[in-house]
C-alpha cells in the first residue's frame, strides 16, 4: 500500500505489521500524553517531587537524554570537521536520534516548569550569570541546527525527491552541512558544557560544587567531554537494537569499530579526568568545606559507595578498556556490552548530578530526603522513549537512513 | 535601581536569634504565614509540600538522659550576600526572578516573573525556598483575613521569607511623610521578631551601630550556618551551648574545637 514510498534497494516489512506495532508505540505514547497534561492542566502537584527535590527525574531524563544524544554532534564534527568519511554511513541515523533527544528534552523542561506559559521568560528577562540561561539558549539554537540537518534526510525520501526544487534543496543543503555541523559542534560544547556547569557551580551544595576554570566549574568540562565519549555508544547501541528488530545489518562493522574506538578513546580520557575530579573533590573540596566523603555516601538506605563503583569503573573504566583494545572492539559481544555499560554509566553520572545532589543533606541537623517518581512522571519520562521509536520507525521505512542497507541486505 | 533619598550607607537588615532563648513554640511560624498571607493544604501531613517561610528545626546533642539537651533552631530565608550579592539563589535564576539588593541586604523574590524551573531551590542548602505545588486556597471567609499589602502566590511559582518586605516600604513611607530621612529601627521589625513570647530574635540594620542586631551579632557566641561555604548569610545565631554552635556548620574531627587564626 505504502511501498511507493519505500527507499529503493530495500525491503520493508508488511504495512499491517508496521501499523500493529505504531499502534503499540502509540498506545504508550498516549499515556505519557495523558499524564503530561494531567501535569499541565493540574501542576506539578501530580508529582512526587517536593520541597527538597525541586529536581527530580525530569531533570535527570533531560541530562541523560542529552548526553546520550551527544552522538549527534560529535559524529558530525567527526564526519565533516575530522574528515572521517566512513562515518557517512551513520551519520543519518546519529542525526535522527540526536533530533529525537533533544526535542525530547525541550518536551520534558516544557512539562517541569511551574508556569509553562511564561516558558519564554527565561529568554526575556535572561540573567547571563545563569548556566540554565546558557542551557535554553544553546538548546534551543542546537535543536534548530538538529532541524536543518534532519531535513535533507526527509527530502530524500523517494516521492519528496521528485520534486525537482525539493531536490536541489536537498542536494544544496547537503553541500553545506559542513558549516552546520560546525556550528553544531561549537552549541554542544556550551550547552553540554553548561548542563554540568548547571550542578558544578552551586557553592551551597559540597556534593556538587566543584572548582574550575575562570566562571566555568569543571563539571563544565566533564560533561561535554562524557557527552562526545559516550553519546556516541548510544548511536551505536541504537543501531545494533534497530539490526536486532529488523533483522538486518544495516551498517558495517568497520563504520561501527571506527566510531567504537573513538568513543572509547574518549571515554578512557574523559575517565581518567573524572577520577582525578572525584579524588580532588573527595580529598580536597569537600574536606576544605567540613565533610568527609563518607557524608554523601553514608547514613541514608540508597546511596553507596556502590554507585560511585558503577558509574566509574562499570559504567566507565570497563566499556572504555573494551573499546580501546581491538580484539574488544572486533569482539561483537564485548562490543555491545561495552555499549550498554557505557549508557548506563553516563545515565547514572547525571542521575548522581541531578538527585543525590538533592538527597544529601548539608546542615547538620537535617536528614536525607529520598524519592520516588509518581506514575505520572514515570509516564512522561516513557513518552519521549515511546515518540522515539515512532519516530525511528517512520523514518526507518521511509527514508534512506542506512546508506549501506541496499549492499549489505541485496533484493532479489 | 532607584536610590533611597537620603541614604548615604547601604543598609544590610539582619536577624540575630538567641537558640537558648528558643522555646520551639511556634509562634514565629504562625504570625509569619498570618502575615504573609502563605497557603496551606487541607492535608498537612507531607511536610515536605508544606509552605513555611520560617520554619523551625529540632535536633539534640545525641546522649541519653540526664544529659540529653534539645535545640530548637528558626530557620527563615538567611538572605545570604555571597560574595558582592552572588547569593547561592540569584546567582542560578535564569530569568532574574530573583534578586539581591544591595540597598538593603534583602534577597526578593519576583512572583510574576518566576516560571517555577526551581533552580534556586537546588541551589539552597538551607531549604529555604518552597514551590507552591497546589493553587492557593483558603477556607470559605478567609480571603477577609488576607493581608492587603502583600500579594499571595499562584500555583508553579517559588516563594520564600522577605523580611517582611513591605514593612519596610510602609516603614519607608510612613518616614518619608513624617520628613525624616532615616527610619527607627521600631518602625521596621519582622512579624516573627514581634511575635516571639521570649525576644529569642531581633531584628534591625546589621549596619547600623545603633541597632541592636549590629551588637548582638559581634557576641563570642554567635555564629551563622554554614559560614564555610561562602553564603554569607545574615541571620546570627546565638548559644552559649557549644555543641549547639558546631551544629551550625560542618567540621571533620579534627577540626573541633573550632581552631581559630
Amino acid at each position: 500500500m505504502d511501498s511507493a514510498l519505500i527507499p529503493n534497494g530495500v525491503r520493508r516489512c508488511s504495512i499491517n505489521k508496521f501499523m500493529i506495532a505504531l499502534a503499540i508505540a502509540g498506545a504508550v505514547l498516549l499515556w505519557g500524553v495523558y499524564a503530561m497534561f494531567l501535569c499541565w492542566f493540574k501542576g506539578l502537584n501530580q508529582t512526587n517531587m517536593n520541597d527538597y527535590y525541586g529536581f527530580a527525574l525530569w531533570i535527570w531524563a533531560d541530562l541523560a537524554i542529552i548526553a546520550l544524544g551527544g552522538g549527534a554532534f560529535f559524529t558530525g564534527f567527526l564526519r565533516y570537521i575530522m574528515g572521517k568519511d566512513e562515518l557517512k554511513n551513520i551519520i543519518n541515523y546519529a542525526v535522527l536520534i540526536g533530533f529525537i533527544c533533544y526535542s525530547s528534552a525541550l518536551l520534558i523542561l516544557a512539562i517541569d516548569i511551574g508556569q509553562p506559559l511564561r516558558g519564554w521568560f527565561i529568554f526575556w528577562h535572561a540573567n547571563v550569570h545563569s548556566m540554565l540561561t546558557e542551557v535554553a539558549f544553546c538548546l534551543t539554537c542546537y535543536f534548530m541546527v538538529l532541524t536543518i540537518e534532519y531535513i535533507p534526510l526527509i527530502l530524500e525520501n523517494k516521492q519528496i525527491d521528485k520534486v525537482p526544487f525539493f531536490h536541489h534543496l536537498s542536494h544544496n543543503m547537503h553541500s553545506v552541512m559542513a558549516v552546520f555541523a560546525a556550528t553544531g559542534a561549537f552549541l554542544s560544547f556550551f550547552h553540554q558544557g553548561s548542563l554540568g556547569g548547571v550542578a558544578g557551580v552551586l557553592f551551597g551544595r559540597p556534593f556538587a560544587f566543584r572548582e574550575g576554570l575562570f566562571i566555568w566549574p569543571w563539571t563544565f568540562f566533564l560533561f561535554t567531554w562524557s557527552a562526545a565519549a559516550y553519546g556516541p555508544c548510544f548511536t551505536l547501541m541504537v543501531t545494533k537494537i534497530t539490526e536486532m528488530v529488523t533483522k538486518k545489518k544495516l551498517v558495517k562493522d568497520n563504520v561501527v569499530e571506527l566510531l567504537a574506538k573513538i568513543s572509547g578513546w574518549m571515554m578512557a580520557t574523559y575517565i581518567i579526568a573524572k577520577i582525578i575530579d572525584t579524588y580532588y573533590w573527595a580529598n580536597v573540596t569537600a574536606p576544605s568545606l567540613g565533610f568527609n566523603i563518607m557524608h554523601f555516601y553514608s547514613n541514608n538506605s540508597f546511596y553507596g559507595l556502590w554507585i560511585l563503583f558503577l558509574e566509574i569503573i562499570l559504567g566507565g573504566v570497563v566499556p572504555a578498556a573494551i573499546l580501546i583494545t581491538e580484539k574488544g572492539r572486533k569482539n561483537s559481544l564485548a562490543r555491545n556490552t561495552a555499549f550498554v555499560l557505557a549508557v548506563i554509566g553516563v545515565c547514572v553520572n547525571r542521575w548522581v548530578m541531578v538527585l543525590q545532589v538533592m538527597a544529601v543533606p548539608v546542615m547538620s541537623f537535617d536528614t536525607w530526603a529520598l524519592y520516588y517518581p509518581s506514575w505520572q512522571e514515570v509516564a512522561t519520562t516513557i513518552l519521549p522513549v515511546a515518540y522515539g521509536i515512532i519516530l525511528i520507525m517512520i523514518s526507518y521505512r521511509y527514508l534512506p537512513i542506512f546508506p549501506q542497507e541496499p549492499e549489505l541486505n541485496p533484493v532479489d | 535601581m532607584k536610590q533611597e533619598q537620603g541614604h548615604s550607607k547601604a543598609k544590610k537588615f539582619g536577624m540575630v536569634i538567641d537558640l537558648d532563648l528558643c522555646t520551639g513554640c511556634g509562634s514565629c511560624m504562625v504570625a509569619c504565614m498570618a502575615e504573609n498571607n502563605v497557603p496551606f493544604k487541607e492535608d498537612e501531613t507531607d511536610k515536605l509540600k508544606s509552605i513555611t517561610w520560617m520554619r523551625i528545626f529540632k535536633f539534640s546533642n545525641g546522649k541519653t538522659y540526664p544529659e540529653t539537651d534539645v535545640c530548637y533552631l528558626p530557620r527563615p530565608c538567611q538572605h545570604c550576600e555571597g560574595h558582592g550579592g552572588h547569593s547561592p539563589c540569584v546567582s542560578v535564576c535564569p530569568a532574574t526572578a530573583t534578586d539581591y539588593d544591595a540597598h538593603t541586604g534583602i534577597v526578593s523574590q519576583i512572583y510574576t516573573r518566576c516560571f517555577g524551573c526551581r533552580y534556586c531551590m537546588g541551589s539552597c542548602p538551607y531549604k529555604a525556598r518552597y514551590f507552591n505545588w497546589f493553587d492557593p486556597v483558603w477556607p470559605d471567609g478567609m480571603e477577609q483575613y488576607l493581608s492587603p499589602d502583600v500579594s499571595p502566590r499562584m500555583r508553579g511559582v517559588v516563594e520564600k521569607c522577605s523580611f517582611c518586605y513591605h514593612r519596610y516600604q510602609i516603614a519607608k513611607d510612613k518616614a518619608h511623610y513624617e520628613g525624616q530621612t532615616e527610619i527607627e529601627e521600631d518602625a521596621y521589625q519582622t512579624a516573627c521578631a514581634q511575635a516571639c513570647p521570649v525576644k529569642a530574635i531581633t531584628f534591625g540594620d546589621l549596619n547600623n551601630h545603633s541597632h541592636a542586631v549590629s551588637k548582638l551579632k559581634n557576641q563570642p557566641n554567635a555564629f551563622r550556618l554554614l559560614e564555610r561555604l561562602g553564603t554569607n548569610t545574615k541571620v546570627y545565631y546565638v548559644s552559649g551551648r557549644e555543641w549547639v554552635r558546631r551544629a551550625g556548620d560542618n567540621y571533620l574531627k579534627a577540626e573541633w574545637p573550632k581552631k581559630t587564626s
